[in-house]
Formats: structure tokens, C-alpha cells, sequence
């Protein structure tokens, strides 16, 4: 009878299961071929397409994924490769692409062969942290167990600690958290998230926690022309068409709507498209005997962005006379 | 003497490796898995107990694990067991039963005959380490 083997064992053992011989010291490998071999660029590809903007956190991941395949050179030589501390932490504005980024690494880091699942648990401090004593560990733990092969995502993780209580049991739920972070790095891959200053405040007083986080990235703000990009992107997604005119109405409105109080980069983005679904359904709707086709359905005018607020607060809008709405 | 009990049980004992690459089969057959302990090798003792609920939301095995070892810390010397529920409608049974930890010394057990009338006789198993109370069976106490 044939032993099981565990095929869980190593990241990477895709690659590693036809592993040819170890190589003589003074051999020479192409790095193109290792590439090759490994869907590192198809990753990475596709982090380029799907993202836009977020230039340290694309450094970031390409840095991770070189130093993939020069653990897997080193392999071949027979080097000790130990996997790398994942473990990261993603500050920045609200609407700046933490979660999105985070889905998106645990695929990565599961295509790059460092997670065996490559699910990912999103949690905020309601699932970490218990209500009684005795509660919080076991609650905790079990979070931990559901996120093993993943990642576990922290959402404003600045809220399991709090300073002014010290009778949190947050302090709990982040000792527990630091000791698996600790012992079972090849397990999970925790994320934690938050604005970008409370952050700096959780790891001020968790220092244990700060030393941990191998990549504290730092999300940017959106340029208006990068989030005219992602708009794009998200009509796309739901097979809507913005023509250049909507574009340029669409500029406009974000440059106003950035000068305005409460403005969350791409989730604005994501809300102003919404109503401007709405606004294009109403208007193809209440036409009296219309017809519509293919293309109307599609396409989002300017008209539909027109209608905002953000356009009729100002006294100074040119085009508001176009307004049917 | 060595308790056959379960699947796998005839191997060598498996290694932590080769007992996550199981409790991966089970979870990516999607049976529920649960991990049991005891003291009492009877074979006919089949409700051991549980070591917390079954587990039925965990994608990865080493959560699993965490479990075991945390059994294993707990009871150093019990046999503890991992076994995996098929909930499908026409299985809903027990799909894989298997030991993941047993006593360092089992010392087996001992055939009684009982005389029945007409010369008849009974048999029954005892098991040695049945002797002693619950916790104490296998040397190192630990309850």
C-alpha cells in the first residue's frame, strides 16, 4: 500500500514536483527560463490590467514575487530558501483599494505558490473580539482557523486595541494574533488595514505587532486622471460604455467632487456611476413611446453625471443647461 | 499490543504531514471533521469524547491541525481520533475514522472465558489499562 504524501508541505511545490537534480556549483541558470516556468508574469500581468494607479504597492508585489524565483533558483542549487515574513500592513484614505488589494494578493500569493488555499477572511474587531472574559480566545482562534492557507484581513485593525481601556479584551485578541503570526508564518498571511495616522497609533503601542508586519504599504490618493482610468474600469465591469464626452463630464465632476468634504477615491467613483445608472434607467424609462437600443443601453451620457449635485451646488457649471433630468 | 482502530491503522503510525494531506481530502470532499479522544481502547467503546464541535467552515487543513495539537497538549497520553462526516443525503455516516495520536505503551488486553450452563462459555475482552480510573489509564495523569 502506498504511503500518502503530503503535497501541502512546501509553498511552490508545483514547480518543485518535476525538480531536477540539484546543480553543481558552478552551474549557470537562466533567470527567463525560471520565469517562464513560473506564472509570475501572467500574475502580475493581470495586477497591471486590473489596477490602476498604486505604484509602491505594485513595487512591492513584484518584489515578492522576484524574490519567489530566486528562492526557486536558490532551490536548485540546494541554498536553504526560508519563506519571507508576509505578514503586511495597508494604510491610506478610505477608497484607496485596500480590500481590492488585499482579494487580489491572496490570489497572488496563492499563484505564486506562498498560500496553499488562497482564500481570503475579512474580519473587523466584532469577530475577533469577545464580549466576556473567556470569550475572546476561543472566538479569536477561530477566526484563525477559517483564515489557515489564506489571508486574514484585518479591517481597521486600530480598533482591537484601545489604549484608554485597559480592560479591552482587544489586548487578547492581538497577543493570540501575534503568537500565530509568529508560529504559523507559513500558514496565514495577515493583512491588517486602517487609516493611515490610527494605524501609526496601533503600532505605536503594539510595538510587538509593528515588528511582525514585514510590509507596512502605504495607499496613495487617486489622481483625477487615475480614477478617470478606474471608471472606466468599473463601467466596463458591468458592460456599461462611457464615451469621450461622458469622459470629459465625468473629469469634471470628480475634480469638484475632490474639493468636497468626504471624498473616498474610488468608492466615490463607484458611487457616482451607480446614480448615473440610475439616472440613465430613469431617463430611458420616462420617455414617452420610446425606443432603445444596444448602444443606449450601454452607454452612460453626460447628462446622466450632469444631474449630480455636485454639478448644480456650483454656480458656475457651463453645461447645466443640457440637464433634462 | 498495537490497536488496529480506524483507517490507516495497520501503517506505521502517519506523520503530522500525512495527516494534514488526510484531513485535506476530507475538507475538500467536504465532510465535517471532528477529533475525539479517550482512554478506553475497548473497541466496542465507539462515543469518545469530542475535543469542541465539529469543524465545517475551515478550507485548510492546518486549522485542523491547531485543533489536534492542541488535543494532543491536553491529553498527552489518550488515543485521540479525527474522523470525518459526510453530511450528503444517502451517505450521512462516518467517511473516514482514523487515529492521530495513541498511548506510548498499550499493554492489550486480556481474553475472559465465562462458564455458562451446558458447558458454554462467553468471551469477553477486558482491556488491561481499563483497570485503573479514567485519566490514569496510561501512566502520566493529566486530568
Amino acid at each position: 500500500m502506498r504511503r500518502p504524501v503530503d503535497r501541502n508541505a512546501e509553498p511552490g511545490e508545483a514547480a518543485e514536483e518535476s525538480q531536477p537534480d540539484m546543480l553543481a556549483d558552478d552551474a549557470v541558470l537562466d533567470v527567463d527560463d525560471i520565469r517562464a516556468e513560473s506564472e509570475v508574469d501572467a500574475v502580475l500581468d493581470r495586477l497591471d490590467a486590473e489596477l490602476v494607479g498604486l505604484a509602491p504597492v505594485k513595487t512591492r508585489i513584484r518584489e515578492i514575487a522576484a524574490l519567489l524565483l530566486v528562492d526557486r533558483m536558490r532551490a536548485r542549487f540546494g541554498l536553504s530558501s526560508s519563506r519571507p515574513a508576509l505578514h503586511m500592513s495597508f494604510t491610506g484614505s478610505p477608497g484607496t483599494g485596500k480590500t481590492t488589494v488585499a482579494l487580489r494578493m491572496a490570489e497572488l500569493l496563492h499563484g505564486l505558490g506562498y498560500l496553499r488555499r488562497g482564500h481570503l477572511v475579512s474580519v473587523t474587531r466584532d469577530d475577533l473580539v469577545g464580549q466576556y472574559i473567556g470569550h475572546t480566545a476561543p472566538k479569536t482562534k477561530e477566526v484563525l482557523k477559517r483564515a489557515m492557507g489564506g489571508v486574514l484581513f484585518i479591517d481597521e485593525a486600530y480598533y482591537l486595541y484601545k489604549e484608554d481601556n485597559e480592560r479591552d479584551y482587544g489586548a487578547e485578541s492581538v497577543e493570540i494574533l501575534l503568537q500565530v503570526m509568529e508560529n504559523q508564518r507559513d500558514d496565514l498571511v495577515v493583512i491588517l488595514a486602517g487609516y493611515k495616522d490610527r494605524m501609526d497609533d496601533f503600532f505605536r503601542s503594539n510595538p510587538g505587532m509593528s515588528s511582525r508586519v514585514a510590509h507596512h504599504i502605504d495607499f496613495p490618493d487617486y489622481s483625477v486622471d487615475e480614477l478617470v482610468a478606474i471608471s472606466g474600469l468599473m463601467a466596463a465591469e458591468h458592460e456599461y460604455v462611457l464615451p469621450a464626452d461622458t469622459a470629459a463630464v465625468l473629469r469634471d465632476y470628480l475634480e469638484r467632487r475632490m474639493r468636497q468634504p468626504r471624498f473616498a477615491n474610488a468608492r466615490s467613483v463607484r458611487n457616482a456611476i451607480e446614480r448615473a445608472r440610475l439616472r440613465q434607467a430613469n431617463r430611458l424609462v420616462s420617455e414617452p413611446g420610446a425606443t432603445v437600443t444596444k448602444q443606449q443601453l450601454q452607454s452612460l451620457e453626460p447628462a446622466d453625471f450632469l444631474a449630480s449635485r455636485v454639478f448644480t451646488d456650483d454656480a458656475e457649471t457651463q453645461d447645466v443647461d443640457d440637464d433634462d433630468a | 499490543m498495537r490497536i488496529t482502530q480506524g483507517a490507516f491503522s495497520y501503517l506505521p503510525d502517519l506523520t503530522d504531514d500525512e495527516i494534514k494531506a488526510q484531513l485535506q481530502y476530507c475538507i475538500d470532499n467536504d465532510w465535517s471533521v471532528a477529533i475525539e479522544f479517550t482512554d478506553d481502547p475497548h473497541p466496542r467503546n465507539v462515543y469518545w469524547e469530542m475535543w469542541g464541535l465539529p469543524m465545517f467552515d475551515l478550507p485548510d487543513a492546518s486549522g485542523v491541525m491547531l485543533e489536534v495539537d492542541a488535543c494532543r497538549d491536553a491529553y498527552p497520553v489518550h488515543y485521540v481520533r479525527v474522523s470525518a462526516f459526510d453530511a450528503r443525503l444517502t451517505r450521512q455516516t462516518t467517511a473516514l475514522s482514523f487515529l492521530v495520536q495513541r498511548p506510548p505503551e498499550e499493554p492489550g488486553f486480556q481474553l475472559e472465558r465465562q462458564e455458562g450452563p451446558d458447558r458454554t462459555i462467553r468471551y469477553t475482552l477486558r482491556s488491561y489499562a481499563g483497570d485503573r480510573p479514567v485519566g490514569e489509564r496510561y501512566g502520566r495523569g493529566d486530568s
